[in-house]
């Protein structure tokens, strides 16, 4: 292991750290615009430079590694010097419109300059001006600001895997672009906002719509998919400006998709505000809690028993399902289902729905098998991670499904089941069953069909046939789609004995069986699959599952309450609330537990304290937060016969996942722009 | 700017697998500045789009990668060029021992100025920055041909001949033997 001095002070690091690196690690803070230290080292800024003895000139830091004996200086008059003239020349260009720049306060030329620049310029020549570049609607470009660190090159070519940003030109001439105008067809390529060091990459939809200074931060959670991105909500006054991703080394390290960045306009779009209930007329109609209440409570006594559903929808938090569920058991009703796709998940041991392996585990993989899922769209930060298992070398990712673009090769092995039935017999098997660290990753496309629990079977002896499951290796994992999925199937959102699922309840509510189905947050049920039932459906948005509904109870978005939820690692996290809910709308375990009272049977929990325990004892686990669990190996999945239908992912369109994104105008742009789904005719554009 | 379709000749795709052998296995990107040469002088001397995908298709490349490089060097051209490419060095050297007498020559002899090509197709103009012939300064590349020690008159002439179809004889325009001393050699003379 090398030892240095730096400053004078000894230090002894790691086999391949650079000297910047060695510099951090003993409090010393290098200034640095290209360097990030989560791409590849470039070495172009110039900023990092420092002394080294016997070097003749100054050396950057960022791509020097470090060696034993060397002698490294940061703190002398030379040094000074010569962060002093980089950044004059990177000032040189540079137009200094601070005060109307989106990135004004969060910009790190700024910061830079206030610590290691000059107080005035020298310069008063023409300064250059550079052509915007159009990158589509989630960024926009003021590329004049540029200082060609390249950040946003490397991360579209190696976080993001589409080579699609590159430096055109030479000397003053250099422009990053995409020399053919094009829209970043990346889902992570927001992304390049956050790396951008200067104000030439900003969010097209935030612009010029707050100063950072003036927001407010919130640490919370994101429930677009089921990966819980960490993320920091900013909001001014009531209205979410802009979600920022949230350092978090096992989940998202620090990106977060442009899904969970840009869809938060659909936040304030097409909200309900307050309780409807559906008149003699037929017409919804507003009207005050109170009486929304009564008629819900009415119906649901009048029902009873089994002639009353629930369904939880992909967006709701452990709080409202676990107070629904009690509702729901209380009332004698063990039809009550989270599974909107009819996923064959939560029967048996709780490892048969987890992602076992956990997202950063990735890392030790050593090959994977893709099972009906796409997770580019799926889960796009496990797709990156997989992508960041591909680069490091000696990983191969083989697939049973679609054929994929995942932004590293993937062999197709076949389409469907057939292919899954005959595994063993595979010409690749033998190559997957050398390997003692796979994973095989099952989707919800496999899942969420009639043959499902067999498919989870046949996906489970694989796994324990090629030795992917041991003692201190779980490569068994399911990749959910839903943010609200593990949580529901940990706190039995799973019909009871003699309970109705998903198309169960449809079926009852077609026959005239059930009379009253209560959709939590249920926006992916057709209203006509329920026949005749009274619909109440409690959530945010006027999505597919208010449209029908005979009763709607406003609810809050994840950015609107404390809420707990479950990623698809079985991860507890908790998201906290950043505004509040829209209108009369409320959070939603307060209105479930209202409604109780209303029915004169009140769940014994006053405040989220008392629930939370109460989460606890139906699954311990809720306790630990942020913790992954070692789940237990066990039963799960119904060895059978599979159909011959090929697995299909079960996203078609990446931007409309969701009640938010449906409801979003930039994400109906990024499915118009990117995807170019809106050339095919809708039946309404006349 | 048309942007027809670009497909390597057999004769090019031959020689693009003699220039990527040249290089490890897996490492055929490094081909990228012969066979972008190569798909210039098939495309007359420009690369269009067409002919930069082609490369990079051929390399297994992404595009934008291989626009980096033909955007970064002066010597490919984006944009269609006449039949000759008149490149005058107007560099320090150059500029020094008259380049700007020379360029003035062409400009008046082909009625373009630089960036531009003339009505027949014949000729572009262009500026270069140094082109390491400073010894004979001042100079203008014409196609791949370096002429030298130029003057108004010497340049107009080498013009002359292009237009007229003949092939001017490359190199120095004046008495002197490639970069030898314009007055005779110095060393190595007999008797001295």
């Amino acid at each position: 292991m090398p030892t240095l001095t730096i400053d004078g002070i000894e230090v002894t690091v790691e086999p391949g750290t650079t000297v910047m690196q060695a510099c951090e690690q003993i409090g010393i803070e290098i200034p640095r615009f290209c360097y990030h230290d989560r791409l590849e080292v470039a070495g172009n800024c110039r900023m990092c430079l420092v002394e080294m003895e016997r070097s003749p000139k100054p050396i950057a830091s960022c791509a020097m590694p470090a060696a034993d004996g060397q002698v490294i200086t940061t703190n002398s008059p030379q040094v000074k010097k010569d962060r002093h003239g980089v950044m004059e020349f990177l000032l040189i260009n540079h137009p200094l419109d601070c005060p109307i720049c989106d990135q004004g306060g969060e910009c790190d030329l700024q910061d830079q300059a206030m610590a290691y620049g000059d107080d005035r310029s020298r310069y008063s020549e023409h300064k250059r001006a550079v052509t915007d570049k159009n990158l589509g609607p989630l960024i926009s470009t003021h590329m004049t600001r540029c200082i060609h660190c390249t950040r946003c090159v490397r991360f579209i070519t190696d976080v993001a895997g589409v080579a699609e940003l590159g430096a055109m030109g030479r000397g003053e001439h250099t422009e990053i672009g995409t020399f053919v105008e094009q829209a970043l067809t990346s889902e992570l390529s927001g992304n390049i906002i956050d790396v951008c060091p200067v104000g030439a990459l900003n969010s097209k939809p935030y612009a010029y719509s707050a100063r950072s200074w003036e927001l407010e931060h919130t640490e919370s959670v994101d429930v677009h998919d089921a990966v819980g991105s960490n993320i920091r909500v900013d909001a001014r006054g009531n209205e979410v400006k802009r979600v920022l991703p949230r350092l978090h080394e096992d989940i998202n390290e620090e990106w977060i998709s442009d899904k969970t960045r840009f869809a938060n306009d659909g936040l304030r779009l097409g909200r309900l505000d307050t309780p409807y209930v559906r008149g003699k007329d037929g017409k919804l109609a507003p009207a005050n809690w109170d009486d929304a209440l009564d008629v819900v409570a009415d119906r649901l006594k009048a029902a009873g028993g089994d002639k009353i559903a629930a369904i939880a929808g992909d967006m709701a938090c452990a709080e409202s399902m676990m107070v629904l569920k009690d509702l729901f058991d209380g009332l004698g009703s063990p039809n009550i289902d989270c599974r909107q796709d009819g996923a064959a998940l939560g029967d048996g041991a709780r490892a048969g729905y987890l992602f076992n392996t956990t997202i950063a585990g990735i890392e030790e993989a050593e090959v994977c098998l893709l099972v009906g899922t796409n997770p580019r769209w799926e889960a796009p930060l496990i797709n990156a991670r997989l992508r960041k298992r591909y680069l490091q070398g000696g990983f191969k990712v083989y697939s049973v499904g679609p054929e994929l673009d995942l932004t590293f090769p993937v062999e197709n092995l076949g389409a469907g089941p057939e292919t899954l039935a005959a595994m063993a017999d595979h010409k690749a098997a033998k190559e997957l069953a050398k390997a003692s660290k796979g994973m095989i990753i099952v989707g919800q496309g496999a899942l969420a069909r009639s043959d499902g629990a067999a498919v989870l079977a046949a996906a489970r002896t694989i796994a324990e046939d090629w030795g992917w499951v041991s003692d201190d290796w779980n490569g068994f994992n399911v990749l959910h789609t839903a943010a609200a999925r593990v949580a529901g199937l940990d706190l039995g959102l799973t019909p009871g004995k003699g309970g109705r699922d998903v198309a169960g309840i449809k079926a009852g509510a077609a026959s005239g069986d059930i009379e009253v189905v209560y959709l939590l947050g249920a926006d992916e049920i057709d209203r006509g699959d329920l026949g005749d039932a009274f619909v109440i459906y409690q959530g945010h948005h006027g999505d597919a599952g208010a449209q029908g509904a005979d009763v709607i109870l406003p609810g809050a978005a994840y950015t609107e309450k404390d809420a707990t939820w479950v990623n698809t690692e079985g991860r507890v996290q908790l998201g906290r609330r950043a505004v509040f809910p829209s209108g009369e709308a409320r959070e939603d375990w307060a209105i479930v537990r209202a409604l109780s009272g209303v029915m004169g049977t009140p769940l014994p929990y006053d405040n989220l304290d008392a629930l939370r325990a109460r989460m606890e004892k139906a699954a311990p686990h809720f306790a630990d937060v942020d913790a992954v669990p070692n789940a237990k190996w066990g039963a799960f999945g119904k060895a059978g016969k599979m159909d011959k239908a090929a697995f299909q992912s079960p996203i078609d369109d990446f931007y409309m996942t969701d009640a938010i994104c449906r409801a979003s105008e930039t994400m109906a742009k990024c499915s118009l722009e990117i995807l170019g789904s809106g050339e095919q005719a809708t039946g309404t554009d006349g | 700017m048309t942007d027809a379709p670009f497909k390597f000749n057999a004769d090019n795709k031959a020689l693009t697998k003699t220039v990527i052998a040249k290089y490890p296995k897996g490492r055929q990107a490094s081909a990228v500045l012969p066979l972008l040469d190569l798909a210039q002088r098939q495309n007359d001397g420009w690369l269009s789009r067409a002919a930069m995908d082609h490369v990079a298709e051929v390399l297994d490349m992404a595009p934008v990668r291989v626009y980096e490089v033909a955007t970064f060097y002066s010597m490919f051209n984006l944009k269609p060029v006449g039949k000759h490419h008149v490149q005058v060095c107007t560099t320090t050297p150059c500029w020094l021992r008259g380049s700007d007498g020379v360029l003035d020559a062409c400009k008046k002899k082909l009625g373009v100025e630089p960036g531009e090509t003339t009505a027949d197709g014949k000729f572009t103009l262009s500026e270069a920055e140094c082109l390491a012939a400073c010894v004979n300064a001042p100079m203008v590349q014409i196609g791949d041909d370096y002429f030298e020690d130029l003057d108004a008159e010497s340049v107009t002439k080498v013009l002359d001949d292009l237009a007229a179809g003949k092939t001017p004889t490359p190199g120095p325009q004046v008495k002197r033997q490639t970069s030898a001393p314009v007055s005779g050699a110095k060393t190595l003379v007999k008797g001295a």
